[in-house]
């Protein structure tokens, strides 16, 4: 293969590591975050789920930075096309996301029992919306989104708001959901004892039921949806515009790679397999493998996801022809080539200090710690 | 096709929400590294007082973080939901330094503030301070990207238009990187942050030892901060003169806003001290001038001259001319990729590609652009000058200021007298908001300065912008609004309180243990 189509598609499967990335770890301090007010009923309880994700939110989050720090050099006309397209969602996004920081910076300052219980509303939804709204937006992927480019390739979205919240993307939205909260608890599990732990194994269990419910009626849903298949094009590894392809629909088309390579059903079988292991792991008290496994049913699902889309990336349903793909929404050879090399250098080393990180603060966290320890949360 | 007052409003946004995140970031950058040396005194010396001032300094140092990470989100998604012509016309080069900041900067700083918070009791000395060390850098690294992306706004370099993908591209990552606009704004910009600690740390020492109270932590906290802030203040006046010398060569018309040049002049150039800027009239009312100095100040000798708007006007009007038929190609290659008589248009104007852009706002078809309209074009690649004029004089004013402020301080200090100066200790209390207003004036300086273009001479603003509709943005502005000030006034009272409480407060726990609410709800413990 050329060496530019290549770089397309290292920076594809990058973009997957990055987005999984992305949902494990972010999505695990969001599901704690939306589990806060059941797993923690007293305050202590509550600040001792918050003191086991305390040292590494912070961390954990940069992974979203990084995701779209990423989707902007790599694809900048889906960074571009996406964010503004989906202006009003990316807004209740970030500013659901916003609230995150503060709420665990400042929640335990005061002791006013009202001002603890807005911040943990305020976490609550800070770990609910954005979880929605990440797998919403993968839903929207899958029918289209209605954008088209004039010839300078300025964008306009002709779509509404609330387009973009319809049945399948709503489904979309509540497997992530249920994603993060089999990760958010399985992290209560893996840092608190007792009642916490028990509560938390409950939740885990259901959300793990969820998750194989909801992927699975996904599957059924997309074998019958209308998919968009590529036409003419100028190619892999070619620079283009995309105003140079043709695109047609067709129904059952998201299968097609599925067809063409068998090989692939490993991918949601995967994310089947993650699950259900992770629901025996969680039941059999095995947090730290349910994690673990957990982390493996992201990689399917978002594979999953990845793999019917392919080469597209956001096809567009008012102008199909238009649609974003691998190849004509990419960045230049050269900036692709300097980003692999600098995701080479600093991917390994980010991956052996957070390592660091987490076994420094390993262990449970013991609620007499935490109200003794000043710095906690 | 770009509705104008959905440009104004995006605008609106992006500066007040980048203008809030700046409120924040320089006293990260700076302060980070005064933790840093804190920890320093504390591991060499084994002095418990300074683990204590380390501890004290880092709980303000977080409820600034929190803020400044949690806007600085803002700032990521603006680009894309905002200034989506901008992301996918520059995204090739611009892109690469933000995700560069990612991987080698909030990696790092993220990572590590959680162990500089929680790690106290688990980490040995050593390596806890090599924590609040990488904290520090990380949080430099990622204004020395940020900056980087942002000289490619003020100094495009290392780039080309490729009519291929009608899009800009990298040309040659070194340039980008190594351009003299990106380190001179780099290190004005992040000593800008530690000159911000500096008087912040130096303030509420003061007022500590006024109230005469923490009289030990405040002293050591005074002596360190204003040793490291005489020397930043120097450092970011030295600096900020090297970027007004290559900015004003790149930007000839941001350096003729800065100084309300209307009118070409012979060398030695006078220097407009005050002025009352009129775009209206095109002059300066109630001028007070200095002889000679701004051929000094700008171009380092006497004989020097500064293209002054008038002629900058005229440069401009003829590279639109020149600019219309690149456009033209352009749109031709868009629909037939190849033309060869188109390309070879193209390339013959690719210069002026960008002023070409300019007129379209006037008449969406170039080839029918009247001269009324490029005239107007031309009067529009000058910012406005008296915002320009004036930010950029409060900001001088500001830093001499803060010059004269740090060196008296180091002089009382030395000699142990600052305790009895108590009308300068209650001067240092009021100088802390100006550092801050000194960084938000520069901003003001270096983007308005830059207008009409995102990219200068390249991308004009107008048509950066998302092809939103009014309401979408006025639904934003209002969020931002009705957030950001619940934010700002959460944080100052929490800072305000942890300052009134000093170093020896403690967390606080609830005295009951069971969340009122959460009893009205019913839930029983199991």
């Amino acid at each position: 293969m050329e060496l530019y189509a290549s770089l397309q598609v290292i920076w594809w499967l990058l973009l997957g590591v990055l987005l999984i990335g992305l949902a494990v770890m972010v999505g695990m301090d969001m599901g704690v975050g939306t589990i806060l007010r059941y797993v923690g009923r007293t305050d202590t309880e509550r600040r001792v789920a918050l003191n086991i994700i305390g040292p590494h939110w912070e961390g954990n989050q940069v992974w979203f930075v990084l995701g779209g720090g990423a989707v902007f050099a790599a694809f900048p006309l889906i960074y571009a096309t996406a964010f503004s397209g989906f202006y009003v969602v990316m807004l209740l996004l970030l500013w659901s996301m916003i609230m995150r920081p503060l709420g665990f910076e400042y929640r335990s300052k005061l002791a006013s029992q009202g001002w603890r219980n807005m911040w943990d509303w305020a976490l609550f939804i800070s770990g609910f919306v954005p979880m929605v709204v990440f797998g919403a937006a993968f839903g929207n992927l899958f029918r289209g989104v209605p954008f088209h480019f004039d010839w300078s390739l300025t964008s306009t979205y002709t779509g509404s708001f609330l387009g973009l919240l319809n049945p399948f993307a709503i489904l979309c939205g509540l497997l992530s959901l249920s994603l993060s909260v089999f990760m958010g608890a399985v992290t209560v599990m893996n840092g608190a004892e007792d009642v916490m732990f028990t509560r938390a194994r409950g939740l885990a269990r259901s959300a793990a039921i969820a998750a194989i419910v909801l992927f699975a009626v996904g599957g059924f849903w997309v074998h019958g949806m209308t998919g968009y298949v590529m036409g003419s094009n100028p190619g892999a590894g070619v620079p283009q515009t995309p105003l140079q392809q043709t695109v047609t629909q067709a129904a059952g088309a998201w299968f097609a790679n599925f067809h063409a390579h068998p090989a692939l059903w490993l991918v949601p079988a995967i994310g089947f397999a993650g699950l259900l292991l992770g629901l025996l792991a969680a039941s059999a008290r095995r947090s730290h493998l349910a994690w673990w496994l957990g982390a493996l049913a992201w990689l399917g699902v978002i594979g999953t996801a990845g793999v019917a889309l392919f080469p597209f990336l956001l096809p567009s349903s008012s102008v199909p022809a238009q649609s974003l793909t691998v190849w004509n929404a990419s960045s230049s050879k050269l900036t692709l080539t300097w980003m692999v090399g600098f995701a080479v250098v600093f991917v390994p080393l980010i991956l052996w200090y957070t390592s660091w990180a987490f076994y420094v603060m390993r262990g449970k966290v013991k609620a007499a710690d935490v109200v003794a320890d000043e710095h906690a949360y | 096709m770009h509705d104008i007052n959905v440009v104004d409003l995006s605008r609106l946004q992006f500066a007040l929400t980048a203008l809030y995140h700046f409120l924040f970031v320089p006293l990260t950058l700076g302060l980070s590294f005064l933790l840093a040396a804190m920890e320093t005194v504390y591991v060499t010396t084994g002095k418990e007082i300074y683990r204590k001032i380390t501890q004290f300094w880092g709980k303000l140092f977080l409820i600034n973080f929190a803020i400044g990470v949690a806007t600085g989100l803002t700032m990521e998604f603006e680009f894309g939901t905002n200034w989506s012509f901008y992301s996918s016309f520059v995204g090739d080069i611009f892109g690469a330094p933000l995700a560069i900041e990612g991987l080698m900067a909030f990696f790092l700083e993220a990572t590590f503030i959680g162990l500089m918070v929680f790690g106290w009791e688990r980490l040995k000395r050593g390596q806890h301070l090599a924590v609040t060390y990488l904290v520090a850098f990380g949080s430099n690294f990622s204004a020395l990207w940020i900056l980087i992306a942002n000289s490619f706004m003020q100094t495009p370099e290392g780039a080309h238009f490729n009519p291929v993908t009608m899009r800009m591209e990298l040309t040659s990552l070194s340039d980008l990187i190594f351009s003299h606009d990106a380190q001179a704004k780099f290190v004005h910009t992040s000593i800008a942050g530690y000159v911000t600690a500096a008087v912040f740390v130096a303030g509420i020492s003061a007022w500590y030892m006024l109230k005469n109270r923490h009289t030990d932590l405040a002293r050591r906290s005074f002596r360190m901060a204003v040793l490291f802030g005489v020397l930043a203040t120097a450092g970011v006046i030295t600096l900020g003169d090297a970027l007004g010398f290559i900015g004003g060569q790149a930007q000839p018309t941001k350096l003729a806003a800065m100084e309300g040049l209307w009118k070409t002049e012979q060398a030695p150039m006078p220097f407009n001290l005050i002025a009352f800027p009129s775009q209206k009239d095109q002059t300066n009312h109630g001028e007070v001038q200095v002889p000679y100095a701004l051929s000094l100040l700008v171009t380092h000798s006497v004989d020097g001259t500064v293209p002054a708007i008038d002629a900058l006007e005229q440069e401009a009007t003829q590279r639109i001319k020149d600019g219309i038929p690149a456009v033209e190609a352009l749109q031709t290659l868009s629909a037939k990729p190849g033309d060869v008589a188109a390309l070879d248009q193209f390339k013959a104007h690719e210069k002026d590609l960008g002023y070409g852009f300019l007129v379209q706002r006037y008449a969406p078809d170039v080839s029918k652009a009247t001269p009324a309209e490029i005239a107007t074009a031309a009067r529009d690649t000058i910012p406005q000058v008296a915002p320009v004029f004036w930010s950029f004089r409060a900001m001088v004013a500001m830093g001499l200021a803060m010059l004269a402020y740090f060196v008296l301080a180091v002089i009382y200090t030395m000699r142990n007298r600052v305790e009895r100066k108590r009308w300068f200790l209650k001067l240092a209390v009021w100088m802390i908001p100006v550092p801050f207003l000194a960084c938000e004036t520069g901003w003001l300086v270096a983007e308005l300065g830059r207008q009409p273009w995102t990219v200068y001479g390249v991308l004009p603003t107008w048509m950066s912008a998302s092809t939103h509709s009014v309401g979408y943005m006025i639904f934003s502005l209002v969020g931002f609004v009705a957030l950001y000030t619940v934010f700002i006034v959460i944080e100052m009272y929490l800072m305000v309180r942890a300052i009134r409480r000093g170093p020896d407060d403690h967390a606080v726990t609830l005295p009951h243990d069971t969340l009122h609410a959460d009893r009205l709800a019913g839930y029983a413990e199991g």
